[in-house]
């Protein structure tokens, strides 16, 4: 059951042939015998998923059940759940039970989706390995000595394991696309503005965007399709109607313009990284597609310009965990001011602090045209290097990462961990959607290739990252530890 | 632009968080790589070219000024420290 996809799990709950009860004990079966090495759970709603189960079964024997009625999912612990512990990876929420849910969880509780916990992060989605997490790294199912990615690394890891069969993430910077890649499967961030930011910890409000991970394009297909659309509770939800994105996955691919951005294939590129990407480019070819070079001329500066955007936008952000309304709060504080200062000196971790501090030094006095106004000039030139890429080619392809995953606890300085996200990190300056999809292993270690599109080209990733899982089966290889899992 | 201790501490001071005089070093060490790292964007020429606040160009949406929302302040209050008959209780900030 548990390396079965989405769409098949769906059908099997249609036909008679499983129940959600027992769709739904038989994963939380495997994540109380798996989780304790992994860790990709921070909370487990094992209750409340058995009695939301019960319920998609009779709704289903009423004949009132949608399509993925009765299954099972997991949420990345940023999303607001009403009720339930409500973390974001950090001992600064550690005591927080959300009083409201997010509008992608009341979305995915009205399709009868069965939610069976929160999964763990990088504290306040603030890293690529999962390690800043307050509750611990997650380890990589294909590897336990290698991080699972992040910052959605326990979704991705829950994910490939087989602990549960999809999970919703956030991307930031990369945060859904490079730990799909790390651990195997497909994960994509969609179109800033597609998906309602409401009830999701913000991070950085102009870059977040939440997205599904999966087994199969066709299964995020499915799952984008209950949590598109607009919504008047978030103001940078965009209001456009939402495709059936099922309904074009099967469309051929003869004619696909792909373009290769040069500044993706240089130095730093792994080798068995590139040959993967490449190899899935000539899968491509024989599906009808051409390939040209193209030039994103100003990769090099996303990174420098993300790291004074994100932080500026973060320090502003979590300016409201100040102790007084919820949060952790210090013990005794002596005056106001120490109750501000310790509660967040002691509820947040070393990574977050440092983002803080960067953009509050930014955005301060004397340093704001340098960096912040600086920054988003740049930006504009980086997404005009994509706008420009499009005019003459359908899809970006390259790597979702430049190495595969590495090991846990190998990256010490923050400057390195930044560099990893050099090829996922100027698409959400742009705004535009990116899909990762299985596409080799270097070292036993899976390898993701990148899809990219231009705003609100979601169908159009999804048909052609649906088409290569048709010709190819690195989708469909899963980890012996989740084999091993009796 | 080299970062200076005096940087740090106004930052904390600024963003309210306590820095000890052990973690003011080492915050001074990561941050003046980070913002080596950035520092890269001042050999771009950006002159004559727009800030980009919002991928997508869009401005704020206004909505009617209506009241939507109910009160629910026992609800939020529930996740709150310490509060009292409805407020929110903090040190004493007025003798």
């Amino acid at each position: 059951m548990h390396d079965k996809t989405v769409t098949q799990l769906a059908a099997a709950l249609k036909s008679g042939e499983l129940s959600s009860r027992e769709l739904t004990s038989h994963f939380l079966q495997r994540i109380e015998k798996a989780d304790g090495t992994l860790n990709s759970f921070i909370t487990v709603t094992a209750e409340q998923a058995l009695n939301q189960a019960e319920a998609a079964d009779n709704a289903r024997a009423a004949g009132k059940a949608g399509k993925l009625t009765g299954i099972p999912f997991a949420l990345k612990d940023i999303f607001c759940t009403q009720g339930i512990k409500t973390s974001c990876g950090s001992k600064m929420l550690d005591n927080f039970i959300a009083p409201y849910s997010a509008t992608v969880v009341e979305k995915l509780n009205a399709a009868g989706t069965i939610s069976l916990g929160k999964t763990n992060m990088d504290e306040f989605a603030m890293g690529s390995s999962n390690e800043s997490s307050y509750f611990g790294a997650v380890k990589n199912p294909w590897d336990l000595t290698a991080v699972p990615g992040g910052s959605s690394g326990g979704s991705a890891a829950a994910v490939a394991a087989g602990l549960v069969p999809a999970a919703m993430g956030t991307d930031t910077g990369g945060s859904i696309r490079q730990p799909a890649a790390f651990c195997g499967i497909t994960g994509l961030k969609p179109t800033y503005g597609r998906v309602s930011r409401y009830g999701i910890i913000a991070y950085a409000s102009s870059l977040d965007q939440a997205g599904p991970m999966a087994k199969s394009a066709e299964d995020c297909a499915h799952l984008l399709n209950v949590i598109a659309g607009h919504d008047v509770r978030d103001s940078t939800s965009v209001s456009r109607g939402v495709p059936d994105y099922t309904e074009t996955l099967n469309a051929p691919l003869s004619g696909l313009k792909i373009g290769l951005p040069k500044e993706y294939f240089g130095d730093g590129l792994d080798a068995d990284v590139e040959k993967a990407v490449l190899e899935a480019v000539k899968v491509y070819e024989s599906l009808g597609a051409t390939v040209r070079e193209v030039s994103l001329p100003h990769t090099h500066y996303a990174i420098p310009a993300y790291y004074v955007i994100a932080p500026a936008e973060a320090s502003s952000n979590l300016s409201r965990y100040d102790g007084v309304r919820f949060g952790h709060r210090c013990d005794a504080p002596a005056d106001l001011i120490d109750l501000y200062t310790r509660s967040r000196a002691e509820g947040f971790g070393d990574e977050v602090k440092r983002r803080i501090l960067i953009g509050t030094h930014t955005l301060s006095e004397g340093f704001f045209d340098a960096y912040y106004t600086k920054a988003q000039k740049v930006r504009r030139l980086i997404r005009q290097d994509f706008l420009d890429a499009f005019e003459d080619v359908d899809v970006l392809m390259g790597p979702a990462s430049p190495t595969p995953a590495f090991d846990l606890g190998a990256k010490k300085d923050p400057v390195s961990m930044y560099l990893q996200d050099i090829y996922t990190i100027a698409v959400n300056l742009a705004g535009i959607p990116g899909i990762s999809v299985p596409a080799g292993f270097s070292n036993g270690r899976p390898v993701g290739l990148q899809i990219l599109g231009t705003h609100f080209a979601e169908a159009q990733l999804l048909n052609v990252a649906h088409q290569f899982q048709q010709a190819t089966d690195w989708h469909l290889q899963r980890p012996a530890f989740a084999e091993e899992i009796a | 632009m080299a970062l200076e201790e005096s940087h740090v501490r106004r930052a904390a001071h600024l963003a309210r968080l306590a820095v000890s005089d052990d973690q003011a070093s080492g915050f001074v060490d990561d941050l003046s790589r980070i913002l080596d790292m950035v520092d890269q964007l001042q050999s771009l020429d950006t002159e004559g070219v727009a800030p980009l606040a919002h991928p997508l160009d869009a401005t704020q949406r206004l909505r009617a000024d209506e009241v939507t929302e109910i009160n629910q302040r026992d609800a939020f209050q529930r996740c709150a420290p310490a509060v009292e008959n409805g407020l929110y209780l903090v040190p004493r900030v007025v003798e």
